[in-house]
């Protein structure tokens, strides 16, 4: 599989907190890679590394070729190449389902408003939340609102899609419109990476699972290897833990 | 009432030279504000410090001192003043903190997250901070700029004491003269600051008001 994402030895800390050790790492394209693991386990924090939310101390992350830039414009137009979905969605609040959704494109891939109104309208109509365009992000229950921040992330056509616990901050009768959302990207052969408490959705559109502990990735699997066989005590152990409740 | 409506030309001069701190301190001191705020917010360390000295000094140091400073310390170094612009500077370099603490306070209200997505779009530092947070912050950030001026617009008298005629000095001036008559002129002096500073709380209410609607 030709890769698309490579992380190589990748180290972070946060003061002392060593929260990522020595990662690497290949996604290739169209992979859908799921991220699971114990709270503090330092998901997030690769996650947000991946797109230079957060800094690394040394090691090397390449998207599609070419490093990380450190800074400015460059840096700017590869985050505009990868999409990435929030846990708390943090929609634009002063800005319509609309805008939120055609700011990107006409900002930064200089569409024109109405080229980049006719796709914004195609995707919230994908995401199923068309009929509320012209609302405020407030006005939207919280599924809704994570499936305009997935078209807007969409809008940008990345190459890439990081997702970080997206339905944690929903009420469970929602949890699922979002993810059926995301299991109709993985299918269209979007390359995702998708950090996730949901087992039963891992196992079902995952290709690939990390199993992340203490900073490190302790495994790399097919679902069904990880789920049926855990290699390490720390997987077995995180498993007994979810699997009881 | 009579003594008011016989000096109104006084008045009138007062309440001119008022305006005329009030509005140069707040041409100048607005965007001096705007910049400290920024490099109080930015990411290089010593800019912050620059500007978190420059902040809390002024901000703790009685303005008599700053006119002090400009009226009698510049001209010993070389640097002469006309008095008005004298006043005009120190009142800049007195109000641009309290300005700035009112920007930089209205940008912190902004969610992180909001910078983050705008960010993870691909918008650079300039279009983040111009279409997603500025735009956020100036919402609250008006109240409390016009707070700001409302203090400066009283600050103002503090220039009669270095040669400038100000809406006090009108008052002084006719008391000297009207010692029967206190009560009416300072009564005279406290309306024309009212007739400025009354109108600026009013637009701030409502300002606040629409806020809490907005949210
Ligand atoms: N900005 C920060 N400053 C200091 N420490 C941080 C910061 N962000 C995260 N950490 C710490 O780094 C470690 C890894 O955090 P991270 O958020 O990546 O974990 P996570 O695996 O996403 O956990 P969760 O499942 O709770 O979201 C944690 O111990 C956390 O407390
Ligand atoms: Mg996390």
């Amino acid at each position: 599989m030709e890769p698309l994402v490579v992380l190589d030895n990748v180290n972070k800390h946060f003061g002392e907190l060593h929260v990522l050790k020595e990662i690497s790492t290949t996604v290739g394209r169209g992979e859908v890679v799921v991220v699971i693991g114990p709270s503090g386990s330092g998901k997030s924090t690769l996650c947000r590394a991946i797109n230079r939310l957060e800094t690394i101390d040394n090691g090397t992350i390449t998207i599609d070729g070419k490093q990380l830039p450190s800074e400015g414009a460059e840096l700017a137009k590869l985050r505009a190449d990868v999409g990435m979905v929030f846990q708390s969605f943090n929609l634009f609040a002063h800005k319509t389902v609309l805008e939120n959704v055609t700011l990107g494109p006409i900002k930064v891939r200089r569409k024109s408003r109405q080229e980049a109104e006719k796709r914004a309208m195609e995707l919230l109509e994908r995401v199923g939340v068309a009929n509320q365009a012209k609302k405020m992000p407030a006005q939207l229950s919280g599924g809704q609102q994570q499936r305009v921040a997935i078209a807007r992330a969409l809008a940008m056509d990345p190459k890439l899609m990081l997702f970080d616990e997206p339905t944690s901050a929903l009420d469970p009768e929602m949890i699922n419109e979002v993810l059926d959302v995301i299991t109709g990207l993985a299918k269209d052969g979007m390359t995702m990476i998708v950090v996730t408490h949901e087992m039963g959705f891992a196992r079902k559109v995952a290709d690939r699972l990390l199993f992340m502990a203490d900073g490190r990735i302790v495994e790399d699997a097919t679902p069904t290897d990880f789920f049926d066989h855990p290699a390490s005590d720390r997987a077995k152990d995180f498993l007994s833990k979810i699997l009881t409740h | 009432m009579e003594v008011i409506l016989d000096n109104l030309p006084l008045y009138l001069r007062g309440f001119g030279m008022t305006l005329y701190l009030l509005g140069l301190t707040v041409l100048f001191a607005l965007p001096l504000g705007a910049l400290v705020a920024a490099l109080r917010i930015s990411p290089v360390p010593s800019l912050r410090v620059v500007a978190a000295v420059y902040t809390e000094w002024l901000r703790n140091t009685p303005l008599t001192l700053v006119f002090f400073f400009i009226a009698f310390v510049l001209p010993r170094i070389g640097a002469r003043l006309d008095y008005e612009i004298g006043a005009v500077v120190a009142l800049t370099l007195y109000t641009a903190p309290f300005f700035a603490e009112a920007i930089r306070s209205g940008v912190n209200a902004v969610p992180v997250g909001q910078a983050e997505a705008a960010r993870s779009i691909g918008l650079t530092f300039g279009q983040t901070l111009g279409n997603v947070i500025l735009p956020q912050a100036l919402r609250g950030v008006v109240p409390p700029l016009i707070n700001v001026t409302i203090a400066l617009t009283k600050n103002t008298s503090v220039a009669t004491g270095f040669f400038v005629f100000t809406l006090v000095s009108t008052g002084q001036r006719l008391a000297n003269q009207n010692g029967d008559q206190v009560i009416p002129i300072l009564l005279g002096v406290a309306f024309f600051y009212l007739v400025i500073t009354i109108p600026l709380g009013q637009f701030a209410d409502r300002l606040e008001e629409r806020v809490v609607v907005n949210r």
